[in-house]
């Protein structure tokens, strides 16, 4: 047995002892803790097309907003038919909440796979901005659906996001990109990194790559929109826009691109930190000016990422392992 | 036909500001290669800081109080207001070169784009943190006049002229920098090469820096301008980002790094995004710059006027 499904095995069978004491859980560590899940699918997904293809994509809550309307539309839609056949009851329930997240992934993928075969032939500023653009036209697609409430939003009627579906998709996100990576498509992944011209002039579909990281990273946020909107319950158009992007771009860029243990930690580590400032920005004892930078985690994450590239452009998590010496490879050859 | 010419003559004077905008993209472009991506931002603080520096411009050169008549103090004052919002904008976009950009210049192009984005963001929250996130809105700086006598429907303002014309003056200058200046021709020469415009003896740090400035100046330009042709103008915080964005495509519509290609691409999407409003949805008024930048990019990556980059390996 290989070393990436033990670890998987290990820790679904961890969350899987873990699930029954999740009712003991006080709501606001538990609503914590799926976020943090959900932001460590969105990050390690997105890592594949920045950190591992190299490729800086803009939009990718686009993709998160695909996944959340069409899971949610499974389950208002569908449920009140569909869920006395699957027999009802928690298992129906479960079935049915299953069906709408790969749904909802499959079909995030398929915007993935129509936003990207156009937008990949570009690079870098031209690619940002293209991402960028696309994820505004779904939003405002969304937002002219009456069907799914247009801009008033979606309410969905359960609940059934718990901590061992969150860890388990988060859990199955990592190990595929993971396995990816290590992958003849990984070498793929890489070298299109490294040098595009190279990957071409040896042979390397270099397209194909990248739509293939990009279709991949799509689905996983198709699958995190699904179980955020099955968690929150209610979606608008406006919670899937521009900063919502930023988020997960600052994610992996914390993280160190192409680094997803990196990644992992930064979710973890950005889904606390505005908890963190929010209990901060009480303290009577900070000067006013600093208690007003403090409530807006914004303005600390914008100087984090103009910090972090002049200084340590591979990201917090990394020590001078292999991924820094790929990073410092990538650097010789000048231009990404 | 006259509501074509309407649309015509309000698509005109959007594309005016969108030029002026596009003119700070395409300059960084053809001296550093890389777009910055806060250049939106930037416009952003142009149109704040216009609106805090008109109440002192007032002190000194009074409104005239009957706003129908042409008055020298008040035209001076709506002058000295753009003026000095260029000239802080000037400073801002040579410090953000100075701080932010300098330090990335040999590193890869995404790095560059990061931080760019961090810049952007970086300016709208702290704006926000500034200003406050309600709008504001922008002093009337120019009273508002419709001229008379053009025919049925027609409406032109006065300050509607007021924008082309003081454009137009602002591209000649620019065209008299580059063109017949010693830095104009350093920029000219940056763009073409910049190692062997360095072996030249020409300083590339303070040629960047000064683009910048200028691009900058360029921008807080339009956002007073845009006030002057919008009466009742309320400005936020975020207001950067969309015209921002549109720039850019008009940049890249024109060609990037090419200075008449801002110009014609700024021209032609004003004109194209005033007659979608008119003749077609306001809904789609601000998706028709993407779906442009996308067909540009498909069809005619290097722009009207832009020339083919070949890529060495």
């Amino acid at each position: 047995m290989n070393r990436p499904k033990t670890c998987f095995l290990l820790f679904v069978a961890l969350i899987a002892a873990l699930a029954p004491f999740q009712s003991a859980i006080n709501p606001y560590y538990f609503n914590i803790l799926i976020s943090i899940g959900i932001n460590i699918i969105l990050g390690v997904g997105l890592n594949l097309v920045t950190g591992y293809t190299g490729q800086f994509s803009l939009g990718h809550a686009g993709f998160m907003a695909v996944g959340a309307y069409l899971s949610g539309s499974v389950t208002v839609f569908l449920a009140p038919r569909w869920l006395p056949a699957l027999g009802g009851g928690a298992a129906g329930e479960t079935a049915l909440f299953l069906l709408a997240l790969i749904a909802g992934g499959l079909g995030a993928g398929l915007a993935g796979l129509a936003v990207g075969v156009p937008s990949l032939r570009l690079k870098g500023d031209y690619l940002a901005i293209v991402t960028l653009g696309f994820a505004e036209i779904i939003r405002v697609i969304l937002q002219n659906m009456e069907i799914v409430g247009g801009p008033r939003g979606l309410s969905i009627p359960i609940r059934p996001t718990g901590l061992f579906g969150t860890y388990l998709a988060a859990a199955l996100t990592v190990y595929v990109v993971v396995l990816l990576v290590h992958s003849t498509y990984g070498r793929g992944f890489l070298t299109v990194r490294d040098d595009e011209i190279a990957a071409e002039a040896m042979g390397i579909n270099s397209t194909k790559y990248k739509v293939i990281a990009f279709v991949v990273a799509a689905f996983f946020a198709g699958i995190a929109g699904g179980l955020y909107a099955h968690f929150i319950q209610f979606i608008t158009p406006e919670g899937f826009g521009y900063l919502k992007s930023v988020d997960i771009v600052v994610i992996v860029i914390l993280g160190g691109m192409g680094n997803t243990p990196g990644v992992i930690l930064a979710a973890i580590l950005l889904t606390i930190l505005p908890e963190g400032l929010r209990v901060m920005s009480g303290w009577e004892f900070l000067p006013d000016a600093v208690r007003g930078i403090v409530k807006n985690r914004m303005i600390l994450y914008s100087l984090l990422l103009i910090i972090l590239m002049l200084t340590r452009p591979q990201g917090l998590f990394s020590s001078g392992g292999k991924w820094t010496q790929k990073w410092r490879a990538m650097k010789r050859r000048g231009r990404a | 036909m006259i509501q074509f010419l309407q649309q015509l003559l309000n698509g005109l004077s959007l594309g005016a500001i969108y030029a002026l905008i596009a003119l700070g993209y395409t300059m960084v472009y053809g001296v550093l290669k890389f777009i910055n991506f806060a250049h939106g931002d930037v416009y952003m603080i142009g149109a704040f800081a216009g609106m805090y520096i008109t109440p002192y411009v007032w002190k000194i050169l009074p409104q005239g109080a009957d706003s129908s008549r042409f008055s020298w103090s008040t035209a001076g004052g709506a002058f000295a207001v753009l003026a000095l919002s260029m000239a802080v904008c000037a400073v801002l976009g040579v410090v953000i070169e100075r701080l932010v950009y300098r330090p990335l210049r040999e590193r890869p192009r995404l790095t560059v784009l990061i931080t760019a984005i961090g810049v952007s963001i970086f300016l709208e929250y702290f704006g926000q943190y500034l200003f406050g996130a309600n709008p504001k809105l922008f002093p009337e700086i120019l009273p508002d006049r419709v001229i008379e006598g053009l025919g049925d429907d027609l409406i032109l303002s006065v300050n509607q002229v007021v924008v082309f014309a003081v454009t137009l003056l602002l591209l000649a200058v620019l065209c008299f920098i580059v063109l017949k200046t010693r830095i104009g021709t350093a920029m000219r020469a940056l763009s073409y090469n910049p190692v062997a415009a360095s072996l030249m003896g020409i300083n590339n740090d303070v040629v960047i820096a000064f683009t910048f400035g200028l691009g900058s100046a360029l921008a807080a330009a339009a956002a007073v301008l845009n006030a002057i042709n919008y009466p009742a103008y309320s400005i936020d915080p975020f207001m950067g980002i969309l015209p921002g964005i549109k720039a850019f495509v008009a940049a890249v519509l024109g060609g990037i790094g090419s200075l008449p290609g801002a110009v014609v691409g700024g021209l032609i999407l004003g004109v194209l995004e005033t007659m979608v409003v008119g003749y077609g949805s306001p809904m789609y008024r601000d998706a028709i710059a993407f779906a442009v930048l996308i067909a540009i990019l498909l069809f005619k990556p290097n722009g009207l006027l832009g020339r083919a980059e070949k890529e060495k390996v």
